[in-house]
Order: structure tokens, then sequence, then C-alpha cells
């Protein structure tokens, strides 16, 4: 299973990925993406994968990392 | 819980090292009188004695040492190995007196752990507020290639990776955690971090076997741990000091080496990262498990004793406005949502009755958690998160424009102890 990760030392809050990704992100206080999930690294539906990579590709900073988790990652 | 500790905190308190006559058992980092030669191993050995003891790190993440080693192992190519003493938590001071009393011992648990993994460079790292003269005296006695580096402090700057980035010669921020430092750490090298303390537990693993290792503590958490004991105020804890105890020993048992006083409203396990302990929980053992059900662990060892008379949310406030200012700023959940939680806890501690504060502290908290590169907003919000639980009547009588503390203050009443039972 895949999972997005956002690197929060690159991340400037530019706001695309939550736009790309409404299913999974939404924007916080400030700007800044927050899984919905809750999930520190949201898990992406195979029927989203492919909208999660262009919201990699497009971001500005390039903060968003798409990669393979075998394990579920800790709900926060 | 599967077995019951049984010895005493050992060592008097205190910050500088003074020649205590205390048993034994639980008396093992402390005596540098024990002069046991630490044995080379393999790293096969080195392994299977971390695995055999069941040694946890000592610095405040508690992560099983078998687990980083084997990491660092089948990373494959030649690491480097770091000793952590940066002890950038304010409220700690047990890395300081462990590499004053015994920096011996530190050495030989990163010499052990070097020489078994064939590393290409051993550094220990050195918060700028540790003596370093005793480590660096003993390191240039043995010439064995070990670099003392003291470095700049900050809350943060003990963090792993920014501990690495600082040895790079680069700004002392943390790393984006996808890659694992025991893939890709200093120099690009596999890299073990381990606190100074878990060295030292280690050296004397080496020396006296797991089984040895395995004779204090508890079967699920074994050995002993130092701890800081510090209080509110004068009147919190008389002696406030570093002992050891068996993991697993209860509160206040190690408490009671500080001499508290009789009227404490709650302890800070963890310190400004951890959670309270409310004043009718103090018999619960510091365990990992005994722990969870107030979100604290044993951490790095900190006791923060707060007395009645001292207003939790006024305390609280302080920390989480410090530990606003001390983070890395470069995380946008960390650089926004800490100022605003520090803020709104501000407001309630100096009794301002917007009864919406409560909730979005809390939504604020929750909100930054997970949310950086580094747990400093996971811990900030553990702290807030906690503040909020076990003073929940405290909170209610700021709303109502009152503090309980201040009035016991002026009329020397005790008025509650805003100790209410966290849920199981």
């Amino acid at each position: 299973m895949k999972r997005l990760h956002v690197d929060w030392t690159r991340c400037d809050g530019h706001g695309a990925c939550p736009e790309l990704l409404p299913e999974l992100l939404r924007h916080d206080d400030w700007g800044f993406p927050v899984a919905i999930s809750g999930e520190r690294d949201p898990a992406v539906p195979r029927e989203l994968e492919e909208h999660a990579r262009h919201a990699v590709a497009t971001c500005p900073l390039m903060a968003l990392r798409l990669y393979e988790a075998p394990a579920p990652a800790g709900r926060r | 819980m599967t077995g019951q500790p049984t010895g005493q905190p050992t060592g008097q308190p205190t910050w500088q090292p003074t020649s205590t006559a205390t048993p034994a058992r639980t008396r093992r980092l402390l005596d540098p009188s024990d002069a046991t030669p630490t044995p080379r191993m393999s790293a096969a050995e080195l392994l299977e004695l971390a695995e055999a003891s069941g040694l946890t790190g000592r610095g405040g993440a508690g992560f099983p040492s078998a687990i980083k080693l084997r990491g660092v192992l089948h990373a494959g190519s030649r690491p480097a190995v770091v000793g952590n003493a940066m002890e950038g938590e304010p409220l700690s001071h047990k890395d300081a007196v462990l590499l004053t009393r015994n920096p011996a011992l530190v050495l030989d648990g990163l010499e052990l752990v070097a020489g078994a993994l064939g590393a290409r460079r051993a550094v220990l790292a050195v918060g700028p507020e540790i003596d370093v003269r005793p480590v660096l005296a003993e390191a240039a006695r043995r010439g064995n290639g070990v670099e003392v580096r003291q470095l700049a402090g900050g809350f943060v700057a003990g963090q792993e990776t920014a501990l690495l980035n600082q040895l790079e010669g680069k700004p002392a921020v943390p790393r984006d955690p996808l890659v694992r430092v025991t893939e890709r750490g200093l120099d690009g090298r596999p890299t073990l971090v381990q606190n100074a303390e878990t060295l030292a537990h280690l050296a004397l693993a080496a020396q006296h076997g797991a089984r040895w290792f395995r004779s204090a503590g508890l079967p699920e958490d074994p050995g002993t741990s130092l701890f800081t004991i510090t209080g509110s105020s004068e009147r919190a804890v008389a002696a406030p000091g570093v002992v050891e105890a068996e993991r697993g020993t209860p509160l206040a048992q190690v408490l009671a080496a500080a001499r508290p006083s009789d009227d404490v409203a709650a302890v800070l396990v963890g310190g400004y990262h951890g959670a309270w302990v409310g004043a009718n929980d103090v018999q619960v053992p510091l365990t990992r498990a005994a722990l969870a059900p107030y979100g604290a662990s044993v951490g790095a060892g900190v006791l923060h004793v707060l007395d009645t008379a001292t207003c939790p949310l006024e305390t609280a406030a302080g920390i989480a406005g410090y530990l606003a200012g001390e983070s890395a700023k470069q995380c946008g959940p960390c650089i926004n949502g800490l100022p605003r939680i520090a803020d709104s806890l501000a407001r309630l501690a100096r009794l301002e009755r917007d009864p919406r504060l409560p909730a979005e502290i809390d939504r604020l908290q929750r909100l930054v958690t997970g949310r950086g590169a580094c747990a400093h907003p996971d811990g900030t919000a553990r702290m807030v998160g906690s503040t909020l639980r076990t003073f929940a009547d405290h909170v209610e009588a700021h709303l109502a424009g009152w503090c309980p503390s201040r009035r016991q203050a002026h009329t020397g009443q005790v008025v509650g102890h805003g100790t209410q039972e966290v849920s199981r």
C-alpha cells in the first residue's frame, strides 16, 4: 500500500495538494495540508494513486513523497 | 506487570558528583570505583547482548537498542556511532552528572559499540551546559579515536538528526524522518545514535552480562535509569537532584530521595514533552505500561514536582511559551501552532473568562500532533493536552475567574489539588 508523506522541512503551505487530493487532505488554519484520516502519512487508496502522483509532481517545493509502506503507520 | 522491583532509589540527589555510600544493587552508573574492564565484542555478540538485556534508549524515546543496532548492521557499509549527551531538556541533568562522575563508562560504551560495528567515526556530542573536561581528559588519556565535541545547545539540538546536522557543520535543525539515520546519518553513513546513559548501560551489560542487567527492574522493562528530580519552587522538593532507580520503581519512592513537600499537586513525568501524574496517583510504577494511561513515559527520567501553591496552568503556559520559542522554525504547523497554543494557554492562565479556550487549545494541540519533521510539536501537544485533562477542575475555576493555587498561596488553605484521576 502507498502512503503520502509531507516533508515538513520543505512544505511552505503553498496549498496545491489539498486541492488536488481533497479526498485525503484539507488545509489547516495556516494553509498547510492536514490528513483527513488523522494519519501521520495517510494511506493512498489505489484509485487515488494517480491523483497523488500528480500532487507530488505539482508541489512547487517538492515536499511530497509517495512511498510503499507494508506496515500501517501510527494514527495520531 | 509481571515483576516487582525491590530496590530503593540510591544515591544522594545532587547535580555534582559526591561520594555517597549506597548499596550496589541499583547503584550502577554513578560509581566509578567499579573498575571491571569492558570486553571487546563482535557485532553479533553485541546484538545478542542488546537483545538479551532488553535495553531501551534512556534519552527520551525509549527505543529498543537492539532494533537500532540491527538497522545499522543491515545497512551494510561502515557506520558512524554517535553518543548523545546534548541534554537540551532544561529539567534534565542526568547526562551532566553521569559525564562528570563516570565519563569512563560512557566512553567504554561508545568504544564497545564502535569496535563491534567497525565504525568509521565515533563521536560523543556534549551539550553546552555540561562540564566537558572530565570526559575530554579521559578520552585524551585513552587515545582511542573517540571525538568529543561540545556543541551549541537549545531544546531541539539534541534531536538526533539536528545533532548530526550540527556535527556536519550545518544548522542544528531536524531532518525529514523518511530516511532513517540507521540507513543514512552522519556524513551519509549508517549511524547509530545512542544517549550517553544508554551507552553506559551497554558497557555495564557487556561487563556483567544480560542476566545481571535484568536483575534490576522489571522483566518487560529491565535495568535501572537515572532520574532528575526538580520542583516548581524551593518548597516543592527540598533536595533536587539526580538519582538512579530500578525501572518500575513507584514514582513516590523515587521522589522520596529528593524530599518532596506534603503539598504536591502533580508530577510532570518526562519533562517539557511529558505528561502529568496527579498527586493521588504517585504510586504508579515508572514503567512504559503503567505510565501509558497518563500519556506519559519514563523518557529521559525527568520528574518535576508541582506544589499546590503553584498554578499548573501558569506553569504549563510558561513551558509551552518556551517550547514555541525553541521551534527549529522549519515546519509550518510548529511555527504557527505552538505560539497559538502557548498564547491560548496563557490567556486561560491569567483568568480570561472565555469558555471557548479549553476546546480551542485542545483542537490546536491535536492539529499540530504528528505534523513536523521531529516530535517537538507532538511533545508540546502531549504536555498541553495532559494539562487540560489532569487539571480540568483548575481550568473550570479559571473560567469562573479564580485560581485555586493563588488562593492557597494567599490564604494558606488548600482549596483543591487539581488532581483529577485520569481515565483508563
